[in-house]
């Protein structure tokens, strides 16, 4: 996190959780968090956790942990009284960092959408876009995955408790999939697998079942998409279906890393 | 009238805590008269039945997960099933056991967070499961075993408890050997005690009388209770028509979803009126078909017998919301023993997954989320492209039953003098976490208000 250990800390840091537009499942993973949750809640003062409690108190908090994508107009506001409210400001989850799985309106005619699933679409209120929070609002810190991962999250909470930055790994599944001993679902089976230029988190989930990474932690902080695609053409998919591959769980990041990775700077650092 | 009027009073519930997705309520009182009961549901439209269009076949179990991070293993289920039916596939043997596992596991670990920390704290006062954990922290520390059990199940058989990614149409991308479900055997044997503890620990609390006058839709399977399969079968309020059941691929023209002026979530009625699925639904509609142990445990948490369906007049449906919980305990407690029932009898399978080759066609399918019945519906063209997808959640088919409940309970909450607005918020969350409804799970619900003028 931005600041180094504060110098008189209050009896106990407030925490606030906050949900935009998502499925609820990266704050479900702290209440997934049973062997740390009676822990947490004796370090952190649980102020605002409309999924876990009615007992509400107004901010400012300490730390805001936000899910969800930015995509209705009320949201452009919300996430700005949130932002207002927040010493620090963590995003969880693929929605609030990079748009979401929702986020796949942004290629498409969101008026069709509507109408294709509404009998009176003038009723509705939404964005044509479904946007991360750092769209928006500065953000402290990222947290990536769809869902997050529990160890993730309580490595979050554990560094802002103990004023230091997290230590979450930025580099790719690979990393996390040799440490697992597996064998490549690409070199071996002729797989295909995102593994390379995604964000490590998950453990390596995909390949150790014995699928291809799917992508749902978003781009890893260095990553040559160019060099995979070829991979990914001789293992049978089409433009199309590279396409869909990568325009899942993460739209708007991993396009955000096609438009960077010219060469030269396949280096470059993934937002966050 | 001589009398002026007195203004209508309002009394709004900006956000209601200790569900699954946002939501608002909004009444309107007059002459101590509840004149309207709302569910603002102010999650925001998130378009999967429209992004859906163009994938590929294999792609909606993925996709749909994330409708819901609550219980994706039903999204998945409820997508398989539909795809697999316009492919003319059906999953069968012991692929079709491992899908009922990782159902229970779900089950066990979602109704457990229903029960322990979204519920249980509105019967004994507390406003959260962390004030839960100070006054009553043994059965907390149960419900977070149980939970973790159910979890460890779903991480076991999908990877992950949230989004698993293991699950594929026509089964599974890899099958677990007996030896890794074996550790899971000791846990679901310590699960079965907590699951039965949990029991007597609801069975304890104390129920106000209540009764939701809607039909009870759930689905029903031949000689087992029905959690990833089974035909719609409706146990109508009235004594007339009789129980019924209708085939899977006319669901749409039972379950009729509308949008309607007073709510910004469509609305579904069944055959023309109110119905509920869920946990009190499957118990009247396959009660009698839990295992000898469940129907104890039933029995001993004050259920007595569910309806007969033998026609011998034994037994009865639950109807009062607030039991709701005990049936969700009883059904804890059965999805741990069919786990265990389910890793005795496993073989590994020769592959883990039957091929499922697109064609083009229409298929359905339903399965029973921990929150009620999960209909799915796609169409395909034959290159195995997805033209149309229909998805209809529990919540979406709860809603108008709870709006009925809310309007009884209020009323007989002012009736009996409790008006201030503290009592009646109270009263309010209650009713509506009695149904656990999950609102993200409304894919298609959304946010609006507009007064109602008639």
């Amino acid at each position: 996190m931005s600041t180094p250990t504060p110098p008189q800390p209050p009896a106990r840091p407030r925490l606030g959780v906050f949900k935009l537009a998502s499925c609820d499942g990266c704050q479900l993973t702290l209440l997934d968090c049973e062997d740390e949750l009676l822990g947490i809640a004796a370090e952190l003062d649980i102020a605002h956790f409309l999924e876990a409690s009615g007992d509400i108190a107004p901010g400012p908090y300490d730390l805001v942990l936000v899910e969800g994508s930015v995509s209705t107009p009320e949201h452009l506001e919300r996430i700005r009284r949130i932002r207002a409210d927040a010493r620090h400001l963590v995003t969880i989850g693929a929605c609030a960092t990079a748009g979401g799985v929702q986020a796949l309106r942004n290629y498409a005619d969101v008026e069709g959408y509507l109408a294709a699933v509404y009998a009176r679409p003038a009723y509705i209120e939404t964005l044509a876009t479904s946007t991360p929070v750092s769209a928006h609002v500065p953000v402290d810190f990222e947290l990536r995955g769809c869902p997050i991962d529990r160890g993730q999250l309580v490595e979050v909470i554990t560094a802002f408790l103990a004023g230091r930055k997290p230590a979450i790994a930025n580099h790719s599944v690979c990393f996390s999939c040799k440490r697992r001993g597996n064998v490549c679902v690409t070199v071996a089976q002729g797989t295909p697998c995102l593994g390379p230029v995604t964000h490590a988190g998950c453990g390596a989930l995909c390949p150790t079942y014995g699928r291809g990474c799917y992508g749902c932690f978003g781009p890893a902080g260095t990553t040559n998409l160019p060099a995979l695609v070829p991979l990914m053409q001789r293992d049978g998919m089409g433009e199309e279906d590279i396409a869909r591959f990568l325009h899942t769980f993460n739209v708007t990041a991993f396009t955000a890393v096609e438009e960077q990775a010219q060469p030269g700077t396949a280096d470059a650092e993934g937002p966050g | 009238m001589s009398e002026p009027t007195p203004p209508a009073r309002e009394l709004r519930i900006p956000s209601l805590a200790r569900v699954e997705g946002e939501t608002a309520l909004h009444l309107r009182i007059r002459h101590g008269t509840v004149t309207e009961a709302r569910l603002s549901i102010y999650e925001p439209p998130r378009f999967f039945e429209a992004f859906l269009r163009g994938r590929a076949h294999t792609e909606p179990p993925d996709l749909t997960s994330r409708i819901c991070g609550i219980c994706p293993v039903a999204y998945q289920m409820s997508a398989c099933r539909a795809i697999e039916d316009a492919c003319g596939v059906v999953v069968d043997g012991q692929l079709a056991a491992l899908r009922r596992l990782l159902y229970c596991g779900e089950w066990i670990e979602s109704q457990t967070l229903h029960i322990h920390m979204l519920h249980a704290p509105d019967f004994l006062g507390e406003d959260d499961v962390i004030g839960l954990s100070r006054s009553h922290l043994e059965h907390v520390r149960r419900g977070l075993r149980l939970k973790q059990t159910g979890n460890a199940v779903v991480e076991l058989l999908g990877g992950r408890a949230i989004h698993p990614v293991n699950v594929r149409l026509g089964g599974f991308h890899r099958a677990p050997t007996r030896a890794e479900l074996r550790p899971l055997e000791e846990r679901l044997r310590t699960a079965l005690d907590d699951a039965w503890d949990t029991v007597r620990w609801v069975a304890g609390f104390e129920f106000p009388d209540a009764e939701c006058d809607a039909d009870l839709l759930a689905l029903a399977e031949p000689g087992t209770y029905a959690i990833e399969s089974g035909v719609p079968t409706v146990l109508p309020y009235a004594a007339t028509p009789p129980p019924y059941g209708f085939p899977l691929r006319d669901f749409t023209d039972h379950v009729a979803e509308e949008q309607v002026p007073h709510s910004t979530a469509l609305h579904s009625r069944l055959d023309g009126r109110r119905h509920l699925t869920g946990s009190l639904a499957r118990w009247a509609v396959s009660g009698h078909l839990l295992s000898p142990l469940a129907l104890e445990a039933a029995r001993a948490a004050g259920l007595g017998d569910p309806p007969s369906r033998a026609g011998t007049g034994r037994g009865e449906a639950c109807r009062n919301p607030y039991r709701s919980i005990l049936v969700r305990a009883v059904e804890v407690l059965y999805a741990v023993e069919e786990a265990l029932r389910i890793i005795a009898e496993y073989e590994r399978p020769a592959r883990p997954y039957t091929e499922v080759p697109p064609r083009a066609g229409t298929g359905h399918g339903a399965t029973e989320a921990p929150r009620g019945l999960l209909y799915h519906r796609y169409a395909l063209d034959g290159g195995g492209r997805v033209t149309g997808a229909r998805i209809v959640p529990p919540t979406a088919q709860n809603q108008g039953a709870i709006e009925e409940d809310l309007r009884r309970l209020v009323q007989a909450g002012l009736d009996r003098g409790e008006g201030s607005e503290a009592e009646l918020t109270r009263l309010c969350e209650r009713a509506v976490r009695n149904h656990d409804p999950c609102i993200s799970c409304s894919a298609h619900f959304l946010e609006l208000d507009i007064q109602r003028t008639h």
